[in-house]
């Protein structure tokens, strides 16, 4: 039982240096907060002071961001990859 | 205006090529009252380039240095790794210099940005997302090398006639436009140019002139074309940390944040690298007690009108900026 999170180039040296980590599935938020409480130093770069995502920050459950799905309660079901995509380079924008 | 005529007044560019350059340089007068009244701001607004951003001096400078070289010709593509305004000048240019262009960018630049490009005719090499720029400079490097008797590749992160084109545009022009008055140069790195080009023509000038960097809170941002050169693996050949001053770090809600409060309170829509070097620019201001700081608007805010964070204003927009 797993999900896949994958780390983009910017931000891998805050994750151990890899390219995705393997996690135990959940909703967005849930995985996220396990990702960030193995790798502490990811969190500001991920949430404002709130606590909140970053209103920049792009995730995307499979191909769909989760802006259109259920933000931050989006499922993940076993199997599927979590996507932090950069924020620009054109920037997936929607 | 009466003092001159509108036979002097007229602008006699008559070429897509003469427009690059001589840009407007704007004072912003409402954007922060409080001010004191010896301080004043301006801002290049690079927008009045023909390919829109500050992005048309270096593609200018880089084609007729190769030109020179031998190294651009006719029959043979323009090249680079670029998903943002240094693309389009060179779409731009190329078309209207009868070169054809190839690009290498990530798959999720924005419809708008692809749109221009192939309506501007070039050639699009769509990378990986996740690997960001540095999997479009590996695709277009490998492009090159493969065939490089097809291709003049400026790569404009280690082309001298990058930072030269501020050096003998940017630099100059602010310092006419201020009357040499200028006291202090704000401006992001991306490449790092403008900042160099321009930074060392001022400091050529008179040497107290202060240069301040901009930089991301981070290496993950939103401030399109800056890098954060701190974590880069790819640092650019033309960059030398010597030269700044200090460096000024912008997070990127405040430069959304002062992209609503530009348009609202001046009256200029710019693109959200243009509103990081006026948050940094007008912290520098605020320091002072008489100054001239100058700054670069890169762009407008067309090719960004699509994002979210236009509309992410809750009436507040500007304290905290």
């Amino acid at each position: 039982m797993a999900v896949t999170v994958t780390i983009p180039t910017a931000l891998r040296q805050y994750a151990g240096g890899n390219a995705s980590v393997t996690l135990a599935p959940g909703s967005v938020g849930q995985i996220l907060a396990a990702l960030t409480e193995q790798y502490p130093q990811l969190g500001k770069h991920l949430y404002n002071e709130q606590g909140a995502l970053r209103s920049f920050v792009n995730i995307y459950v499979g191909d769909e961001d989760i802006r259109h799905l259920q933000g931050i309660e989006t499922p993940v079901p076993d199997g599927e990859t979590v996507s932090i995509i950069p924020a620009i380079a054109g920037g997936a924008r929607s | 205006m009466i003092s001159r005529t509108l036979e002097e007044r007229i602008d006699r560019r008559s070429t897509l090529v003469e427009l690059v350059g001589n840009t407007p340089l704007l004072r912003l007068t409402r954007i922060d009252p409080d001010l004191p009244p010896e301080v004043a701001v301006y801002a290049k607004a690079e927008w009045y380039n023909p390919g829109g951003s500050v992005k048309d001096r270096p593609a200018l400078w880089m084609i007729r240095d190769g030109e020179r070289r031998g190294l651009l010709r006719p029959g043979v593509r323009i090249a680079d790794a670029t998903s943002g305004n240094t693309g389009i000048a060179y779409a731009t240019l190329g078309a209207a210099l009868g070169y054809q262009v190839t690009l290498a960018l990530p798959a999720n630049a924005s419809p708008e940005r692809l749109r221009i490009l192939r309506s501007l005719g070039a050639e699009l090499v769509l990378t990986d997302p996740l690997e960001g720029m540095d999997a479009a400079i590996r695709r277009i490097r490998a492009l090159v090398q493969e065939h490089p008797e097809r291709y003049f590749y400026p790569d404009q992160y280690n082309n001298p006639a990058n930072p030269r084109a501020h050096e003998e545009s940017t630099g100059p022009e602010i310092w006419v436009q201020t009357g040499g008055q200028v006291t202090h140069f704000v401006a992001a790195l991306g490449t790092s140019g403008t900042f160099m080009g321009t930074g060392r023509f001022l400091r050529a000038q008179n040497p107290d002139v202060r240069l301040f960097a901009v930089q991301p809170d981070g290496p993950y941002h939103a401030l399109e074309g800056v890098k954060h050169m701190a974590t880069t693996a790819l640092v650019p050949g033309i960059y030398d940390p010597t030269l700044a001053d200090g460096i000024i770090e912008v997070r990127s809600e405040d430069a959304f944040a002062m992209a609503r409060h530009l348009a609202r309170t001046e009256g200029l829509m710019v693109g959200v690298s243009a509103a990081a070097n006026v948050v940094a620019a007008l912290r520098i201001a605020r320091e002072l007690r008489r100054g001239v700081v100058v700054t670069i608007l890169c762009d407008g805010a067309a090719k960004y009108l699509s994002d979210r964070f236009w509309d992410d204003g809750d009436g507040r927009d500007g304290e905290g900026i």
